[in-house]
């Protein structure tokens, strides 16, 4: 065979294969028997489509397209070494990365960086934000009493310095008698329900689906950042959600915003109910809890 | 800002670290292979194999041509950064946990736990331009510590090396003797295990994180203590923005109380603290686990976080966040 090759002037391309060759080099590389790569777009949405061919394991031909959105990065200037690594072929483990193995994706939550209290107010004017025992002392002659130390206007339970030291307050967290003794005899209790766990999962759930309020008729543009800046007024905000289209990037028109406070989510809901946000009348209300 | 979430490791991650330039990502987890990741889009560009043991630390040369790993398998090991070749292997006698190239990438110093009857120690070794000419010596093995180092790096001008550990005390070496030069306060100095240190963009102050919940800022030459942060869990890690004058802080409870918490109980949040004026700015939530890990890209507008979750979480932040005022 090499002797064939090296004594005639080949093509550089054999465009016939004789089968012959090929039963021989079973198991060989045989990739240039695919139809070429083909990309399409991207399209005015950034939505890129590449089909590629190959065989699978059976031997069969497969056809693999791979749909992603382009996004333009932010300008940034970029040293010449930088560019240069950015050519720079895979190794290691990386080589083999499957198109399916999704090791690197975008967060679906927009995260935001949150702050202990609302700009411009001092640490000492700080809202009891959400938390019904504490705004029950307020009314007493003593605005700030901690559970934990007994120490009076000096700090909330939560901001407790002594927190580790103290032992739990048996009176807030209600330990289920039951609990002990079914442990005993070797049954599966989820770790929320054992004895000395915090329960405070299902009630932070459940606040915040109360304080949950819904927008919608909201321009396309309008992103997360635009609800929030236009809620943030009302009082400290948790969550701002807005339902973004996968394929366009566009919002939906709808959105979500939770409130730590239910009469900030209450006044929110009076005030802007029926006000115009870019050339569109909102309509905003309490979200109905999700049936489950 | 949109975090972008990179799943390449499958153990808890341990160290994050940016080359110069910002461009390049390396991340380090128990799970023995190394990862380097495009910072911008977080697309993964190779994994280091050869490792057989955790690997805790990793530093980059100034060029971003060579690689620093200390690993728990008793090696530490030198890498090419392009293509993942090993370059030379130092073998010690206990795991090596904290690796830092000096200023010039002449020198590093590798720390190395304590191990059946040996004590924690730092070496110093030197590194050969020309891989072909590495060898294992140590200039010097400096020896006081009780306990676990957990991060060792160089002083300015490469005259001292400062340290820290599980005996909650700062140390500073004189790098060309080897002599004890400074020992931080009992009084100011942290309470419990210091579990991260890291320096300032220009190398004149430094930030250590500990499990007594608080921060402290220090002074690199003097070893005065500047400022202190107190937070209300354990940090594990810590990071200084280039840019503005905020301290990021991350942690969390311990890892055997997770499951019996609520996540947002957790306070697995990354927080960010006014350098100056010792206030809480704000949190980025996201982490299901304690954050180990902490790395500010150099231009001040991403930074990363490792979890115990095993995920790399890369923030680029918004334009409001350069503007925040308290």
């Amino acid at each position: 065979m090499a002797f064939d090759r090296n004594g005639l002037a080949a093509p550089p391309k054999p465009s016939k294969l004789r089968w012959g060759e090929l039963d021989e080099d079973d198991g060989e590389d045989l990739d240039f028997l695919l139809p070429p790569r083909q990309v399409i777009g991207p399209d005015e949405n950034g939505i890129k489509k590449v089909i590629e061919y190959k065989f699978n394991e059976d031997g069969n031909k497969v056809k693999i397209t791979t749909t992603t959105r382009v996004r333009k990065l932010a300008k940034a200037r970029l040293s010449k070494s930088a560019v240069e690594r950015r050519n720079w072929a895979k190794f290691g483990d990386a080589v083999h990365e499957d198109v399916g193995a999704r090791l690197t994706m975008v967060s679906t939550e927009e995260i935001l960086l949150e702050r202990p209290r609302a700009p411009g107010t001092k640490a000492e004017e700080t809202k009891a934000s959400g938390d019904s025992l504490a705004q029950l002392t307020k009314g007493g002659a003593v605005l700030m009493v901690c559970r934990t130390c007994g120490k009076k206007g000096d700090h909330w339970t939560s901001r407790c310095p002594y927190k580790d030291l103290a032992q739990p307050v048996e009176t807030f967290v209600e330990k289920p008698a039951t609990a002990e003794a079914t442990t005993t005899k070797g049954a599966y209790v989820p770790p929320s329900m054992r004895a000395g766990a915090e329960r405070t999962g299902t009630e932070m759930r459940r606040r915040n689906e109360e304080n949950s309020v819904r927008v919608t008729n909201l321009s396309e543009d309008t992103r997360e950042p635009d609800l929030l800046e236009l809620f943030r007024t009302f009082g400290p905000v948790s969550r701002v959600y807005v339902a973004i289209d996968q394929k366009t990037g566009l919002s939906r028109g709808f959105g979500f915003v939770n409130f730590v406070n239910k009469e900030d989510a209450e006044r929110a809901i009076n005030k802007l109910n029926g006000y115009g946000y870019d050339n569109l009348i909102l309509r905003v209300e309490w979200a109905t809890p999700r049936a489950n | 800002m949109r975090p972008i979430l990179m799943k390449g490791h499958e153990r808890p991650l341990t160290f994050l670290k940016y080359n110069r330039e910002g461009d390049l990502l390396f991340s380090c987890a128990k799970d023995h292979t190394p990862t380097v990741w495009f910072a911008d889009n977080g697309e993964r560009l190779g994994t280091y194999r050869g490792h057989n043991g955790a690997v805790w630390c990793c530093d980059v040369s100034r060029d971003s041509k060579t690689l620093i790993t200390g690993s728990a398998d008793t090696t530490a090991k030198l890498w090419s950064v392009q293509n993942g070749t090993q370059l030379f292997t130092f073998n010690f006698d206990s795991p090596a946990r904290s690796v830092d190239f000096s200023i010039g990438d002449k020198l590093a110093v590798i720390t190395t736990d304590p191990f059946m009857e040996l004590p924690s120690a730092i070496h110093v070794k030197r590194i050969a331009r020309d891989p072909a000419d590495q060898t294992g010596e140590s200039v010097h093995i400096l020896r006081g510590h009780q306990g676990r180092i957990a991060r060792a790096v160089w002083g300015p001008l490469n005259t001292t090396v400062i340290s820290a550990g599980e005996d909650a005390i700062i140390r500073v070496w004189d790098s060309e003797t080897g002599k004890l030069l400074r020992e931080s306060d009992k009084e100011t100095g942290h309470k419990k295990a210091i579990t991260s240190l890291a320096k300032s963009a220009d190398g004149s102050h430094f930030v250590t994180g500990s499990q007594d919940k608080s921060a402290k800022l220090w002074d690199i030459r003097t070893l005065t203590l500047i400022k202190t942060y107190a937070t209300e869990r354990p940090v594990n890690a810590v990071t200084m923005s280039p840019l503005l004058d905020h301290v990021v802080l991350g942690g969390g409870q311990d890892a055997s109380a997770v499951t019996m918490t609520d996540h947002r109980a957790g306070k697995f949040e990354a927080k960010f603290f006014d350098k100056i004026l010792q206030e809480e700015i704000g949190g980025v939530k996201g982490h299901f686990g304690p954050i180990n890990a902490l790395a500010f890209n150099p231009d001040g507008k991403s930074f990363s976080s490792g979890g115990e979750d095993g995920y790399v979480r890369l923030h680029h932040f918004d334009p409001d966040y350069f503007n925040i005022k308290i």
